[in-house]
């Protein structure tokens, strides 16, 4: 309200006389915070960064094993499907999402029924998801009954195990992800703009196009960032309901890690992050894009 | 004789409330391309049991001067003494200072009655002997039997008369309030200023209570420390500040106040001769300007009248030619806007009622007013 | 005009039964008579339940999950609690560096995660282990806890810790009196979301898990290679159950806080 007035945690620290040379209460949130950092760094970070090693330091220290992917196309194909399937994804997710939040927002009779029909499969593991999936799609899976009952088909057509199967599941599996980014950005569009832009004779469409899209965009922006990252490192999904050929780069390094191949598996697990940490840092240098990141990882 | 007892109030045996002395206080932070001084020299001598007010806009300084004294904020420079006593290395929870927050700061998670008892339980009380002083210090801020309900239950005034028992059942010697009351409605905020004020009277303590409220200060406090860019512009009573405000500033951020520009004619006595618009005016002033200095003279609107519809006063007046520019109806005043030779506008209160002509806009009159009421500042 | 309401209305409602749908059709198969795979079951019956109930090869599994997923909630409350108290107060060059590295599972694909775990962990023999599986799980549970906590620490006043420290409370009373009953609800949030990231775990599981630490999520996997029998949509709908239960009472404790928050700071006339 009115003089700045500093936190208790920081009057902790300095309500003593600046004569007294060390005091040990600065010490004290390094200290409740260093178990925990150590505890990642020991069993989470140093593996990974080990593991990563060994990209170049197997035999010897060496770019060969990324000079080598340019020409190994096995890597370049899964990369490639890799990349497809997860812009597909993402734009499935935007189609299918955009209208959903729309729907979270402005209806408030119906929003907590929204909300939990939302969140329900966000929080069932993906593998639960992946067979609901294998149960839907399968030769005598509901779709393929149902297509026979309504005689769109004469005999069972092959979903499960193809591209179109994992992506099906996926767009399932991330929609979340999608939607309540931009349910965010939504909520924080001032209805009144949306009042006197109809008041101003915009049409429906109209106000959405020049309003509420533009408005929105910073939600889209961060729900498609997410989706796509999620998207790039998809392993359970994609081995479950997807086509034994279409490989995924987490599937690729999953396999050479079962042949041992740790300084493949390293390389394609490094192009593997720095693909999601480039665009994650380029994101965040997106207006907008950052704090609706933020607000959505809840 | 020992070097104690010199500001007055506080001087003897102790009394029940604490004297605090603040000596050239100082606090700056530092921010990215400057330092910004919050509080720059701030000097006050509290007496003991006395209820001063720190008033001032926003960013005057006065909160800062308070979590200073409470152990929050740590002076840049200067020094803080309780009852003699430096406490400025003194970390909070030893100060035994009664603190009531803007928003109360009652602790959601416990009942009334335990957050009353909290202060109690920090000094060891027992569970009995707290249970009493706790049904004491309900009584006195009017909640009894209300000790089971947690805060949330409780509407925004109960809240804060909680607040006020949490930060009195130990007995402190000093009471701190940060616009306790500025969260409530008008009516319940005049209702709990009279209580505060009872409250003072009967605890006996010392309060210091920070406001940007002018009128709260003025019905409740003993003195006003009115505060400026960091500093104190004028220590006072209410009738001091509002009778001879030192400085514009004081002038103008307490009541309403009319300024006159003019030019120092004369000196005589304790009165100061100065023209304005061609006119000679007199005025208290508490230095001596030079003869031809530009000062400004400064009055309040109510003290104005016609000079027509003024009776001949004993004290000697000062009178001033104008124009009616607006006239507005109020109910229990008029409020006249007027204008004096070379534009200068002056506002002037009138006590509405049947018998006195209203003035018409165009009208020119003539008004007078005391020199008692006249200050140069 | 009417059509102009009705059709997004339609398209939303189909849209959030293709969500839906794929969950409701395993919990009805798992009630299914059948002993194959079909929809809608000929009949209802409770016979995968009791398959499930009555198969040590799904109940062992399931009991390695609980008791993993149960230490996990211990030690990443633990440790995330005590970080984000810290992280919260730390100078901010490295308050950015330690959010960043707590918070990094969030976003590392989890196959590099898994197996930079199992890289290093088979060195030291942790492979197969119950401890391994609690020390993996541990460290993609704690972000949920961290910003759980600091959202709730964030929430708190600071007035409120000021008026206990003026009332005399020492700053470790502070701390235990005020600071930690007000975080409770979010320290009780960050626990519920550690048990369930631990107990639907599954990457990590498949490389660490072995053959003495198999999880309920590796057994359902290990069982899909070959077969999709009803049993996994009676284990799938536990789970699922288990889940919404827990979010249900994450979410109770949020509101509750929230309301206290709410009542207490911007007090009304």
């Amino acid at each position: 309200m009115s003089e700045v007035v500093q936190p208790a945690s920081l009057a902790l620290a300095v309500s003593r006389p600046k004569t007294v040379p060390f005091d040990w209460r600065r010490a004290v949130p390094l200290l409740l915070a260093a178990p925990l950092l150590i505890y990642m760094l020991v069993f989470y970070a140093l593996p990974v960064v080990a593991m990563l090693l060994r990209s170049v330091n197997d035999p010897t220290w060496t770019l060969s094993h990324y000079a080598t992917l340019f020409d190994d196309v096995v890597f370049q194909k899964t990369f490639w499907i890799t990349i497809n399937t997860s812009v597909t994804v993402t734009l499935g997710c935007l189609i299918l999402g955009y209208p959903v939040a729309m729907g979270l927002v402005r209806s408030r009779s119906m929003a907590p029924f929204i909300l939990v029909i939302i969140l329900l499969p966000f929080w069932t593991s993906v593998l639960v998801r992946s067979y609901a999936w294998m149960v839907l799609l399968g030769r005598h899976g509901l779709v393929n009954e149902a297509l026979l009952a309504l005689g769109m088909i004469e005999r069972p057509i092959r979903i499960l195990n193809t591209p179109l199967a994992t992506q099906i599941a996926m767009i399932h599996i991330l929609l979340p992800y999608m939607i309540l980014p931009i349910a965010n950005a939504l909520r924080q569009i001032d209805p009144s703009l949306i009042r006197a832009a109809s008041g101003l004779g915009a049409t429906p469409f109209m106000t959405f196009r020049q309003v509420i899209l533009p408005l929105s965009m910073s939600g889209v922006a961060a729900g498609t960032l997410l989706t796509f990252v999620l998207a790039l490192g998809f392993y359970i999904t994609p081995a479950m309901v997807g086509g034994p050929r279409d490989i995924t780069l987490s599937m690729l390094i999953a396999q050479q890690v079962d042949q041992l191949n740790w300084a493949y598996a390293a390389t394609l697990s490094a192009v593997l992050l720095a693909t999601a940490l480039a665009l994650l840092a380029v994101a965040r240098k997106l207006p907008g894009v950052g704090n609706a990141f933020k607000t959505s990882m809840r | 004789m020992t070097s104690a007892g010199t500001n007055g109030a506080g001087s003897g045996p102790i009394g029940r409330g604490a004297s605090v002395t603040l000596s050239d206080l100082e606090k700056t932070y530092d921010r990215a391309n400057a330092v910004a001084k919050a509080v720059d020299g701030v000097s006050l001598d509290i007496r003991s049991g006395e209820f001063l007010t720190l008033l001032g806009p926003s960013g005057s300084g006065k909160t800062t001067t308070l979590m200073m004294i409470a152990g929050f904020e740590t002076p840049t420079a200067g020094d803080i003494a309780i009852d003699g006593k430096s406490v400025v290395a003194m970390p909070p929870y030893r100060r035994n200072i009664g603190m009531v927050f803007q928003n109360y700061a009652l602790f959601p998670h416990l009942t009334v009655e335990e957050n009353v008892g909290f202060p109690l339980k920090q000094r060891g009380v027992s569970k009995a002997e707290r249970a009493k002083l706790v049904a004491e210090a309900l009584e006195l801020v009017h909640l009894p039997g209300y000790g089971a309900r947690y805060p949330r239950q409780l509407s925004g005034g109960q809240q804060q008369r909680v607040a006020v028992a949490r930060a009195v059942v130990f007995k402190p010697r000093l009471l701190l309030m940060d616009e306790p009351l500025g969260a409530l409605d008008k009516q319940l905020r005049e209702n709990l200023q009279l209580e505060m004020r009872r409250l003072h009277a009967d605890l006996g303590i010392t309060f210091i209570y920070v406001t940007h409220d002018q009128e709260e200060a003025l019905t409740m406090s003993d003195r006003i420390a009115v505060m400026n860019d960091g500093k104190v512009a004028q220590v006072g009573s209410p009738e001091d500040l509002y009778d001879r405000p030192d400085n514009r500033f004081v002038a103008g951020f307490i009541g309403e106040s009319n300024f006159l520009p003019a030019i120092v004619r004369d000196l005589e006595d304790d009165v100061v001769v100065a023209e304005c618009e061609g006119t000679l005016i007199r005025a208290l002033c508490p230095g001596r300007p030079a003869s031809g200095e530009k000062v400004t003279l400064t009055t309040r609107p109510e003290r104005l009248r016609f000079a027509d519809a003024n009776q001949a006063g004993t004290h000697p007046q000062n009178r001033l030619s104008v124009t009616v520019t607006e006239a507005v109806f109020a109910g229990e005043r008029c409020r006249y806007m007027l204008q004096a030779g070379d534009g200068t506008s002056i506002v002037l209160k009138e006590p509405s009622s049947a018998a006195i002509r209203r003035r018409a806009v165009g009208e020119r009159a003539e008004i007078a007013w005391s020199v008692a009421d006249t200050i140069l500042v | 005009m009417k059509l102009v309401h009705i059709l997004p209305a339609s398209v939303v409602g189909l849209i959030l039964f293709f969500l839906a749908f794929p969950i409701v059709v395993v919990a009805i198969v798992s009630f299914s008579s059948a002993t194959y795979l079909s929809f809608p079951p000929p009949a209802f019956g409770l016979r995968w339940y009791e398959a499930y109930f009555s198969n040590p090869d799904w109940l062992k599994p399931t009991w390695v999950s609980i008791w993993v997923a149960c230490a996990v909630v211990v030690l990443a409350t633990f440790l995330g609690t005590l970080a984000a108290l810290g992280i919260a107060r730390l100078p901010k060059g490295l308050r950015v560096v330690a959010a960043g590295l707590i918070l990094s599972p969030l976003i590392v694909p989890g196959i590099v995660v898994a197996i930079g775990i199992y890289y290093a962990y088979s060195r030291y023999g942790l492979v197969g282990t119950p401890i391994a599986m609690v020390l993996a799980h541990t460290c993609l549970a704690v972000p949920f806890v961290v910003t759980s906590v600091t959202a709730s620490l964030s929430g708190i006043d600071p007035r409120l810790e000021q008026a206990a420290l003026s009332l005399g409370a020492t700053p470790g009373a502070t701390f235990f009196q005020v600071t930690l009953p007000l975080i409770q609800p979010g320290v009780l949030v960050g626990a519920l979301f550690a048990f369930i990231t631990s107990f639907d775990e599954l990457i990590v599981a498949l490389f660490i898990s072995g053959t003495g630490a198999v999880t309920l999520p590796r057994r359902m996997w290990d069982d899909l290679r070959f077969q999709i029998d009803p049993t996994i949509a009676a284990v799938s709908t536990l789970t699922i159950v288990l889940t919404a239960a827990l979010m249900g009472a994450a979410h109770l404790l949020r509101k509750r806080a929230e309301q206290n928050r709410m009542a207490t700071s911007s007090a009304a006339p």
